[in-house]
């Protein structure tokens, strides 16, 4: 899969974006400016990291130079800041906003607290990652590529919670038939490695640079096995093998090969839906309800600059790996992919989080 | 071993690293910069590093090292200004200092405190150093012993240091501290994420209250408004005893103290997820047990100044082992650090694991240029603190003022919500009764700030713990009493039963008469209102979510158990009796020449004011009024003090690049930056 041709629409979308926007630019100048890059999150999460990795390299190809500053407005689980940009209208285009998985999985499971609708906004670039579970290594030797041999073990997980990203991992388990039990109340999956290495927890995922950076050690000196990947989407939706780790299976394949897993049907439909929203398409940037097309165009112009210099793929390895950015049409393609979960699917995991931790989001 | 062999080339190369003109000279710039940020309580790192962070891309990698890290390393030091001369404690790390820095700066000792806890802060920086330098190299398996039993101890013993600081009626203190660890569960549960003391309409609350509020609330507060009422400068008499070469010598009377204390702030330091919550906690009750006149703990004994603030830098560094070895951040500005590590040169230092194998020498680099700035930073502060001290000499009515303006400002950072300011008063009040009845705010706050890691570490503690009994007994037991455990046991049954054999020596909010039954009473009845709504509040949440309730229950029913034995004593003694302390019966509070309302009323004035147009145009108002009214100052003086007073606020919060609260005002018209 290469980056470009995220969807067939898109490749034709971003052709003629660029096309646009070109001339439009000139016409956006940004000089004396200050540019405000508002995340709803500490100074300390991993949209943080994101959006200062982008900020310099964004400056330096918007028109005028413009500097962008990374603001932060942490708070209800990103909902406050969610809601607050909702309330913004289009000034002078110096007004940037940045969600992560957390701000569209609230949004997909009708948190109460939710006040902000995706559609109304612009996005102008999108990136995503891939995530690998793996076991420790007692249990990962009864791992033969399925999880029949593993119906019988009890494991433990450090979670986050059950209605952020973790739910995808939960999910995938509850579907293999395994029997996970999440220690939830962790701040972040590098705790939940270090419950891993303490032997505290005995299973654990991490998102691709998480594992690269910390687990792959681990697999290394024989500590941990791992299982699988989540996978990554090709051109026509499909779930493929992780250009990361090409040598891992998918969760797809792996549930194919256990016994009562199905890759159809309304809990995979459900799990696939969530998978996209939280990983693919983890991170978006946003320009506020009524951007004229001209500051779009710019927008779109400057990430693509940005995504097209020579040493991109080095300095953005550790941040958005083999996974790719997408701009203009492909990253509004990316956005309809990740938020228009069918309402089945919904209900389904809705369901599942009562059952199964007594979450009711009302 | 061969990593031995490894590492004294390493260390080499690292000082070569690091005795460069420019690296010096851009730790220099980085200490200089962490001064200035750090005037601001509550703030400091973290602000600072996010100001730095846009330049970090492609800089040269030691130099953008000593850069962060010259700011990074003097707000500990830096901070103690403000809790030493206004008993404002800037972050968690300056808490415990307040308790005897701030009675020394009353006493017009302020250079005094100031250059002890500098020196203390130096020496405690590089032995954490020292320490690091060997034990960064054997710390992995280290780390990894401390499993969450082992945190839930080393909590506990944090919090067994409510016994010491509980003051004369133990009961008081307990429930204090009941009470701070009620207030600390506000919000929405980290297991279920059940509401507790909340609503999804005031989503303000489902945050719970931030560290930052609740310590300038409890201590703070309090302290501005009892000195603006008696209308006198900080020192009393405006005199200043007590030179910065006094502290030094105090400092060096008690190296001992200093050393343990500065290897329980690394310790403590290195184990991941506590961070710097409990050490000068820890500290404090060391330095207290090992003191043989305990009788001036609390009225301004330097060694409640030396302990915690040996440890609080020492424990800077050993915060960089979880940091550098695992990639877990053990504070908020270390998590913006390993950010921007990988923004530096071509991104190829990368914190975690690989860490000691790849880049061993850039390791110590950071570990010895971390002690180098402290050496910097400290020189720096004792230069200038004895010019410092100079304010406690004003008087305080044209302190007060800037004092509300900056704590305001603080409180708002934290959460960029007008409830900040709101949940800063809330607090406030409490804290003025807690003064006045003589119930230990030190336990409260304490309360609070392990109200959390208390509930998150006996909740998993205890899932991982049943697990491990499934699997069998043996396994179970091991899991729950590893050598580790039984030590610190054993060390928090020592200090609770040696603290409250001395608690009734050290009165951490000073003499206090005592008076009728009324007032204390009435204190003591709303605080058991609280404490049964809260409990009722708890119940409600449905038993499948029992780790969200739990803690609550327990902790709320303790508590109020306190409160209702209390409540009996209260009855059955007489008028008099010490269980009915008052400051407002006599004393300096009593002898005030201003009301404590009428006082209040300035901050609420503020708030309100705030509220309609925004901050600063608030601040102007207020500023001007209370000069004219309060302080009777002339018009030069006060529009001098004013126009003063709003740049500085202006200058700072444009560089931080920081917003002001906005007002109705501000909601209806389009306004210019400041008055947005």
């Amino acid at each position: 899969m290469t980056v470009s041709n995220f969807t067939r629409r898109a490749v034709v979308g971003l052709i003629a974006a660029v096309g646009i926007a070109a001339p439009a630019a000139a016409e956006v100048d940004f000089s004396g400016k200050t540019i405000e890059w508002v995340i709803p999150f500490s100074e300390t999460g991993g949209s943080a990291k994101w959006a200062n990795f982008f900020a310099p390299l964004l400056s330096e190809e918007l028109p005028g130079n413009p500097t962008v500053v990374v603001k932060f407005m942490p708070g209800a689980g990103s909902t406050k800041g969610a809601n607050w940009f909702q309330e913004q209208k289009h000034n002078d285009g110096t007004l940037l906003f940045g969600t992560s998985g957390s701000t569209q999985f609230p949004y997909l499971l009708g948190d109460p607290r939710v006040r902000y609708e995706y559609t109304d906004w612009t996005p102008v670039m999108a990136s995503g990652t891939g995530g690998v579970a793996y076991l420790n290594a007692e249990d990962g030797a009864k791992f033969d590529g399925s999880a029949n041999g593993l119906t019988g073990v009890n494991f433990i997980y450090g979670s986050q919670g059950a209605t952020r990203l973790d739910l995808v991992p939960l999910l995938a388990w509850q579907m293999l038939g395994m029997n996970v039990e999440p220690v939830f109340g962790i701040k972040g999956r590098g705790d939940g490695r270090l419950m891993f290495e303490r032997g505290e927890a005995t299973i654990d995922y991490q998102t691709s640079s998480g594992y690269l950076k910390g687990s792959a050690d681990l697999v290394t000196s024989g500590a941990a096995v791992p299982m699988m990947t989540w996978g990554a989407l090709d051109a026509s939706g499909d779930i493929v093998r992780d250009p990361t780790f090409p040598e891992m299976a998918t969760f797809k394949e792996v549930c194919e090969a256990t016994d009562g897993c199905e890759t159809s049907g309304p809990a995979w439909d459900a799990w696939k839906a969530f998978f996209v929203a939280g990983f693919p398409v983890q991170k978006l940037a946003f320009l506020p309800a009524g951007t004229p097309q001209d500051v779009i165009d710019t927008y779109t112009t400057a990430f693509d600059a940005v995504k097209n210099r020579a040493d991109f793929a080095d300095i953005s390895a550790s941040r958005v790996g083999k996974y790719g950015v997408f701009t203009g049409e492909d990253a509004k393609a990316a956005l309809s992919t990740a938020t228009s979960v069918p309402e089945e699917a919904k209900a389904n995991v809705k369901d599942w989080l009562q059952e199964a931790y007594g979450v009711a989001l009302k | 071993m061969e990593i031995f062999a490894t590492a004294l080339p390493a260390l080499g190369e690292a000082w070569a690293l690091i005795l460069q003109p420019a690296v010096l000279g851009y730790l220099v710039l980085g200490v200089v910069m962490g001064l200035a940020v750090g005037v601001f309580p509550g703030l400091g790192g973290i602000a600072g590093l996010s100001l730095l962070l846009p330049f970090m891309f492609g800089m040269d990698p030691i130099l953008g090292l000593a850069l962060m890290i010259g700011m990074v390393a003097v707000v500990p030091t830096s901070d103690t200004f403000a809790s030493v001369l206004m008993g404002i404690p800037g972050s968690s790390a300056s808490q415990a200092t307040v308790l005897d820095g701030f009675p020394m700066a009353k006493k017009g000792e302020a250079a005094r405190a100031l250059s002890a806890a500098f020196a203390s802060s130096l020496f405690g920086g590089l032995v954490g150093a020292s320490f690091l330098t060997v034990f960064i190299l054997i710390a992995r398996p280290v780390v990894l012993a401390f499993g969450l039993p082992e945190m839930l101890m080393i909590t506990i013993l944090g919090l067994s240091m409510v016994a010491i600081l509980a003051g004369r009626i133990p009961l008081k203190g307990m429930a204090a501290a009941g009470l701070g660890l009620m207030i600390g569960t506000i919000g929405e549960a980290d297991a279920g994420g059940s509401l507790r003391m909340a609503t999804y309409d005031i989503p303000y609350l489902t945050d719970g209250l931030k560290l930052v509020i609740v310590g300038l609330g409890v201590f703070a507060i309090p302290e501005i408004v009892s000195l603006l009422r008696q209308d006198r400068s900080i020192a009393k008499g405006a005199s200043l005893g007590g030179g910065w070469m006094d502290g030094i010598r105090d400092w060096m009377a008690n190296k001992w103290l200093s050393v343990r204390c500065s290897i329980i702030g690394v310790v403590v330091g290195i184990i991941p997820g506590l961070g710097g919550s409990v050490v000068d906690w820890i500290a404090y009750g060391h330095a207290v047990q090992t003191t043989k006149d305990k009788s001036q703990f609390g009225k301004g004994e330097v060694r409640g100044v030396i302990g915690p603030e040996s440890s609080n830098n020492a424990k800077e560094g050993g915060g960089l082992v979880p940091t550098l070895l695992f990639g877990i951040p053990g504070s908020g500005s270390m998590a913006i650090f390993i950010g921007a590590v990988a923004l530096l040169g071509s991104g190829d230092i990368e914190v975690g694991p690989g860490m000691l194998k790849n880049n061993l020498d850039i390791t110590y680099s950071i570990v010895w240029l971390l002690a180098l700035a402290n050496v910097v930073g400290t020189v720096l502060c004792i230069a200038a603190s004895g010019g410092i001290a100079k304010l406690t000499t004003i008087r305080f009515t044209y302190l007060a003022p800037f004092l509300f303006m900056l704590i305001s400002f603080a409180a708002f950072q934290s959460g960029q919500n007008f409830e900040d300011l709101l949940a800063l008063f809330s607090i406030g009040l409490i804290g003025i009764f807690l003064r006045r009845f003589d119930w230990s705010r030190p336990a409260f706050l304490i309360g609070f700030v392990l109200s959390n890691p208390v509930e998150k570490f006996t909740n998993q503690a205890f899932q991982i713990a049943s697990f491990r009994f499934r699997k069998s007994f043996e396994e179970g037991i091991d899991y729950v009493f590893s050598p580790i455990v039984i030590v610190l046991i054993v060390i928090t049954v020592v200090s609770v039963v040696l603290g409250i054999r001395q608690a009734k020596t050290i009165m951490a909010e000073g003499e206090v008469q005592s008076g009728s039954k009324r007032a204390p009473l009435v204190f003591l009845l709303v605080i058991a209102g609280y404490l049964t709504f809260a409990l009722i509040n708890a119940n409600m949440i449905p038993d499948y979510n029992m780790t969200d309730k739990i803690i609550p229950l327990v902790v709320g029913g303790f508590s109020l158990v306190c409160c209702l034995i209390l409540l009996v004593q209260m009855m059955r003694r007489p008028e008099g009796d010490v269980i009915f302390a008052d400051k407002e019966i006599a004393g300096e509070d009593a002898d005030a020449p201003y009301g404590l309302w009428s006082t209040l009323a300035w901050f609420a004035g503020l708030i309100t004011a705030t509220w309609f147009v925004g901050f600063i145009l608030a601040l102007a108002g207020f500023l001007i009024t209370f000069f004219r009214v309060r302080a009777n100052a002339g018009w030069g003086k006060t529009l001098l003090l004013t126009v003063a007073g709003i740049l500085f606020m202006c200058l700072m919060a444009g560089a931080l690049n920081r917003d002001f609260p906005p007002g109705l005002l501000q909601g209806a018209v389009d306004l210019p930056w400041p008055l947005k």
